[in-house]
């Protein structure tokens, strides 16, 4: 396939299955005569997402979300970058403390959401907390794998250069772990958006998994829907800004240069 | 073989000044479960300026760890290592104001893939303090030494792997070192590129005036470069013989071709050969 293919096919594709998946919905709910209270029909989803759009409380809703997803990740990063460079410089700390850490990250967090709301009250902060524990684990483990995957051959080169620890770190350490960051932060910041909505749901006055929790009270399927769709499309901004961010940080990085190579 | 009667090309000591490069005695054993390897036995050997010293041998005959202990990255179990009179290790601790004194050319070219060439040129005087402006200049300059102007912005992973080898060899160049220590710089590249490249370093070592120790396998590379060949046997790793090349420089590819150039090239090869 040619490049200039390669480049306009995901602009194809997405719209059309998008097309063809919304079509199979109407379809489906208007041949089978399906309750709206159950499926609404995609047509009462776009007027209830318009709806939604329109109303000054979703706004500020949103703010709330987006605030605790931003905050939550960023706190995640900061400290999953530290904790994953001591742990993976350290390697006889990482060895003790591996059990609590694979029990951590096996424990389900979301479980703790009640806890929190006790600790830290029904406001903003609970669901900070749930959205940096939630992003916290892949940054932290990737960022120690990538502490652990630094080039001997670089290692060597800095070692014939005389260079500080100090150096190293910086020059070859911060810079060879930066593709690895940018992996842990991609799963991260998904986390941290499910993190902030499921601490929202759990207990919470504000924010859109609050707002979803009312529309299914007053059983309105298609806001609901509505929602479910906003919530997405923040998610998806998110992650892409994480995306788009890589490039400018890494852009020789095979991720980057590569794909750059067969789309240009 | 005895030192006495080796002939060096090197031009004759001018005052007391010490020698860029004494070796007394460097020996350096490993201690694996089966026991303890004698990599490195009982060598000595001393370059003068602006020599070029190639060590040729087997797979496993030391002259790698050899180089890595000229290079301070590992440190000798016995003897000295004095470049220019000034001990490069205590104990196994590199002495940093030896150190500084050497520019080490690995077999892969090992540049950061996050800088751009000019950039990985510019490391070692980024790492010593030298601003900006000066190390770019200074790093431009010696892209265009090594060939590689037109490409200071890219990549390494854009350019060719003779390409990185010239900038890994610039970046090497970048701290004026005293001694130039390479390691099969050119052991992963193609016979006509490794060809282009020998002529280019020859020119390259020529224009600087460096002091070289080359480690490489190829005979005739090793013969074409060198103003000595520091033979190598294994187990222990120990030096057999030293055999002058005094062909005059710069040579062209054609020397080669020459009955004296091939009698070195014979005697090597049949000495390499009686080893196992």
């Amino acid at each position: 396939m040619s490049p200039r293919t390669l480049k306009i096919l995901p602009w194809i594709v997405t719209p059309s299955l998008v097309i063809v998946i919304v079509f199979l919905w109407w379809a489906i709910v208007t041949l089978f005569d399906v309750n709206p209270f159950i499926f609404p029909p995609p047509q009462a989803v776009a007027a209830s997402f318009v709806q939604l759009l329109s109303e000054p409380q979703t706004w500020s809703a949103v703010v709330v979300t987006v605030s605790e997803v931003i905050i939550g990740f960023a706190i995640a990063v900061v400290v999953g970058v530290i904790v994953g460079v001591v742990l993976g410089k350290v390697p006889w700390l990482e060895l003790s403390l591996r059990p609590l850490i694979v029990i951590a990250q096996v424990a389900p967090k979301v479980a703790f959401v009640p806890l929190f709301v006790i600790w830290f009250g029904f406001g903003l902060t609970s669901k900070i907390v749930l959205a940096a524990l939630l992003a916290f684990f892949p940054i932290m483990l990737n960022v120690l794998l990538g502490v652990r995957s630094v080039e001997q051959g670089h290692r060597e080169v800095m070692q014939s250069l005389n260079a500080t620890k100090r150096q190293t770190f910086l020059q070859l350490d911060m810079r060879s772990l930066q593709p690895y960051l940018f992996a842990g932060m991609e799963v991260g910041i998904v986390l941290a958006t499910i993190g902030a909505i499921v601490g929202e749901y759990l207990g919470g006055n504000n924010g859109l998994g609050n707002m979803v929790v009312s529309a299914m009270n007053s059983l309105d399927a298609a806001r609901t829907f509505a929602l479910i769709l906003l919530l997405s499309i923040i998610g998806l901004v998110l992650y892409l800004i994480v995306n788009e961010a890589k490039r400018f940080v890494i852009p020789w990085h095979e991720s980057v240069y590569g794909l750059r190579n067969v789309t240009a | 073989m005895t030192n006495e009667t080796l002939m060096t090309t090197a031009p004759p000591e001018t005052s007391v000044e010490p020698p860029r490069l004494r070796i007394q005695d460097v020996g350096r054993d490993f201690h694996t479960k089966s026991g303890v390897t004698h990599a490195v036995s009982g060598v000595d050997l001393t370059i003068q300026r602006g020599e070029f010293v190639a060590v040729i041998g087997r797979s496993g005959c030391g002259k790698t760890t050899l180089l890595r202990m000229i290079g301070g990255l590992l440190a000798p179990s016995a003897g000295t290592i004095e470049v220019d009179g000034k001990s490069l290790w205590r104990g196994s601790h590199v002495e940093p104001t030896a150190v500084t004194k050497l520019g080490f050319v690995f077999q892969e070219s090992n540049l950061f893939p996050w800088f751009s060439i000019l950039d990985n040129i510019a490391l070692p005087l980024k790492l010593r303090g030298v601003g900006k402006n000066e190390r770019r200049e200074r790093a431009t300059e010696l892209a265009g030494l090594v060939g590689l102007t037109g490409f200071e912005r890219s990549y390494p992973r854009e350019l060719s792997g003779g390409m990185r080898q010239r900038a890994a060899i610039a970046r090497a160049l970048s701290t004026e070192p005293e001694l130039l220590l390479m390691d099969e710089p050119f052991g992963a590249l193609d016979a006509l590129t490794r060809e282009r490249m020998n002529l280019e370093l020859q020119r390259i070592v020529l224009e600087t005036n460096s002091t070289v120790v080359f480690v490489t396998h190829d005979i005739p590379e090793a013969v074409f470069l060198a103003d000595r060949v520091v033979h190598m046997t294994p187990r222990p790793g120990r030096i057999r013989q030293i055999l002058p090349a005094a062909f005059p420089k710069p040579r062209a590819v054609l020397v080669q071709t020459t009955p004296e150039f091939n009698e070195i090239v014979r005697v090597l090869r049949r000495d390499l050969d009686e080893e196992e």
